[in-house]
């Protein structure tokens, strides 16, 4: 009978589809930071430049936690737990002809590539002119919408090679928002095209309270890259060499015209989703302890100090710059006016419709004075 | 009116490289419709591509050739579809100018057939522009002839904005008018007074113009003169030329193929009442389909407004007394 014949254990999915084994993350150093026997695929000051944009990273998160706590900022994401993927991810990038598709936990990749420090914290501040994309920055704004601005990033890597160009465009997202479908349209479309895009997935553990086990049934998020006709690698998200080497070798691979790749960046959220977020309630404490101790900082610093060429001074150096850096682009960000009523209607249309010109002019006459 | 935008595309593909046409089956077939039929073969897989059948991809990448240069115009096959693709047309095509401050104008043009009444099978044929005028950041184009068509179209691919561009399903091949052989324009937000009237002004856009244009001639038999306004665009919308013809008539019809509720004649009405109460002698009525779902074909004649209904309802409104 057919119905047996379906439930039966001869037509079970393992006759379709080979049964590895899990893959184990491409890594470079130990969980201790000591370099395996291969070559570094980083000079050591492209290392410690790395290293600068995560301790910034740091240094800004926890200012913006607290500016947060105190009312002076709005509901943000920190990046804690991810420095060395995000920044390993960007390190790969040329600013002068890449672009950044960001989702909106990525701001060491942001301010490499040149968005200002300023302008991302006035747009966690609620102010419209953090949205200003300076010319030569080659992004997009952040993604809140989770997942849609995947098929952008793919129809951007198309749209350069079609005309020519060698840019390589990488989009950010997270586990959660790979079962989004526009993850899954635009994987497809990449292949088809073979567009030089890079699906850089953080697979941080968490989608606000959902564990990854309730995303996906597949063991890994890169092995649905084989269904798209696309290559899927996945790397150790807090093996900043590592996820530096697969970056680089997808973008190399891109630029030369061999399309997309998906990497599947392992790493964990150590701290909230964001910061009207509570994860006490439901986060595995032995769990969120086992991944602190891997800490990404903490790994790349012990492979300096393993070369000899780190110590306390020069940790605390840097530590003082970058928090110079944040105050700076802080006091900026604070001493901005309050946008006026025009930052609701600015920048809409290219050639506005005439009734929204007219409403321009009475919200500004009832807030204060016509424009 | 096929021919009128495939000629339009055609002639503003040849004058400008970056435009590209992306959609379902727009290649060698030359879409369901025709409308890109022979474009591949002119210009290539490379400028004409027959995409996966996601239409939130269709949409969402179309954004990002926008960015990087190209002015892209995307089929979507018929309106009805659009759900598929709405979180990335609502959501992102009409915000990312504003949300960018400027930085990332969207060139794109979105063409696609919509309204009923050639016996589609279910869920393809909808009425759903007001979804999109409630969209800011989205201009919205509805033309009813070919002329139009054709003029409007390269309006909206030359428009640095995202334009939502509405082709009447019905008037692919029904609607049959005089088109240029040269390169035109048709400016987005000046309605087109499709028939000059005293009495009545009967206001519609797409296919319905055809159906008012009819129902104006059989109430012309009566001694009822009707004003057809079609309205072209209905973001921008041209709302000086509605008032010139209601300061004169003072009498209101709007004939949509939409759902009564929310439709785009509420909006229209609420315009009219605001800028021209003191002309009106009567209040304003809407011809509409009724607030239930686009049904199969074998009904959808009783779904649709017709002239008949039409002729009776506007011929009514011009009897009210004062």
């Amino acid at each position: 009978m057919l119905v047996r014949a379906w439930n039966s254990a001869e037509m079970s999915i393992s006759r379709f589809l080979p049964d590895f084994a899990p893959i184990a993350p491409f890594s470079r150093l130990s969980e201790s930071g000591i370099l395996d026997s291969g070559s570094a695929p980083m000079s050591d000051a492209a290392v410690i430049e790395a290293l600068r944009y995560m301790v910034l990273t740091r240094v800004f998160d926890d200012k913006a936690t607290s500016m947060q706590r105190q009312g002076r900022f709005g509901t943000f994401s920190s990046v804690r737990g991810q420095e060395a993927s995000v920044v390993g991810a960007a390190s790969a990038l040329d600013p002068k002809r890449d672009w950044i598709v960001p989702q909106y936990r990525e701001f060491p990749a942001l301010i490499r590539h040149g968005y200002p420090m300023e302008n991302f914290a006035l747009y966690f501040m609620g102010n419209p002119k953090g949205g200003i994309i300076p010319p030569e920055v080659n992004m997009l704004p952040m993604q809140i919408s989770l997942a849609a601005q995947i098929p952008q990033a793919t129809g951007l890597a198309w749209g350069l090679k079609m005309q020519g160009g060698d840019g390589v465009v990488i989009t950010f997202f997270g586990d959660g928002a790979s079962s989004e479908g526009d993850f899954h349209e635009s994987l497809n479309l990449a292949g088809i095209v073979k567009a030089p895009v890079i699906f850089f997935l953080q697979n941080n553990g968490w989608a606000i309270s959902t564990p990854r086990e309730s995303q996906t049934a597949a063991r890994s998020f890169a092995e649905r890259a084989i269904g798209y006709g696309v290559e899927g690698v996945i790397v150790d998200g807090n093996d900043l060499l590592a996820v530096h080497e697969v970056t680089a070798s997808a973008v190399a691979k891109a630029r030369a015209g061999g399309g997309p790749t998906l990497i599947e960046s392992v790493t964990y959220r150590t701290g909230a989703h964001n910061t009207a977020d509570d994860p006490s309630r439901y986060i595995d404490q032995q769990e969120l302890e086992k991944w602190q101790q891997k800490d990404p900082v903490t790994r790349i610093e012990n492979y300096l100090r393993s070369k000899g060429i780190w110590n306390e001074e020069l940790a605390k150096e840097m530590h003082d710059n970058c928090a110079e850096q944040v105050e700076v682009a802080m006091n900026i960000a604070r001493n901005t006016p309050l946008a006026t009523s025009d930052a609701l209607f600015d920048h809409v249309y290219a050639q506005p419709p005439q009734r929204m010109l007219d409403q321009q002019v009475d919200w500004a006459n009832r807030n204060g004075g016509a424009t | 009116m096929i021919e009128a935008i495939r000629e339009c595309l055609t002639q503003e593909m040849q004058e400008d490289s970056r435009v590209v046409v992306i959609g379902e089956d727009v290649g060698v077939l030359g879409g369901v419709f025709r409308a890109t039929d022979g474009l591949q073969a002119k210009f290539g897989k490379d400028r004409v591509v027959d995409m996966p059948l996601a239409e939130g991809v269709i949409v969402g990448s179309g954004i990002g050739l926008a960015i990087s240069g190209l002015r892209p115009v995307i089929e979507l096959q018929f309106l009805g579809f659009g759900h598929q693709a709405f979180h990335q047309i609502g959501q992102q095509v009409a915000r990312l100018r504003y949300r960018s401050q400027g930085r990332h104008s969207l060139p794109l043009v979105i063409r696609s057939p919509f309204g009923g009444g050639v016996r589609t099978p279910e869920l393809h044929s909808d009425a759903f522009e007001a979804f999109y005028t409630h969209t800011p950041g989205l201009k919205v184009v509805a033309p009813a002839t070919a002329y139009d068509a054709k003029g409007l179209l390269a309006e909206a691919m030359a428009s640095d904005d995202p334009v939502l561009f509405l082709e009447p399903l019905k008037g692919y091949r029904l609607t049959k008018d005089e088109v240029p052989d040269e390169r035109y324009r048709v400016p987005l937000g000046k309605l087109r007074v499709a028939q000059e009237g005293t009495d009545v002004t009967l206001i519609a856009w797409s296919a319905a113009v055809n159906v008012a244009q009819l129902a104006a001639d059989e109430l012309s038999a009566q001694g009822i003169s009707v004003e057809v306004l079609d309205l072209r665009s209905l973001n921008p919308l041209d709302i000086p030329g509605i008032k010139e013809s209601v300061s004169k008539t003072g009498r209101v019809a709007i004939l949509h193929e939409a759902p009564l509720t929310g439709g785009f004649g509420s909006e229209l009405v609420a315009t009219i009442q605001q800028e021209c109460f003191y002309d009106l002698q009567c209040p304003i009525i809407r011809i509409s389909s009724p607030d239930t779902p686009y049904p199969l074909g074998g009904v959808e004649d009783l779904y649709i407004p017709d002239v008949d209904r039409v002729v009776s309802e506007v011929g009514a409104l011009a009897r009210t007394s004062a």
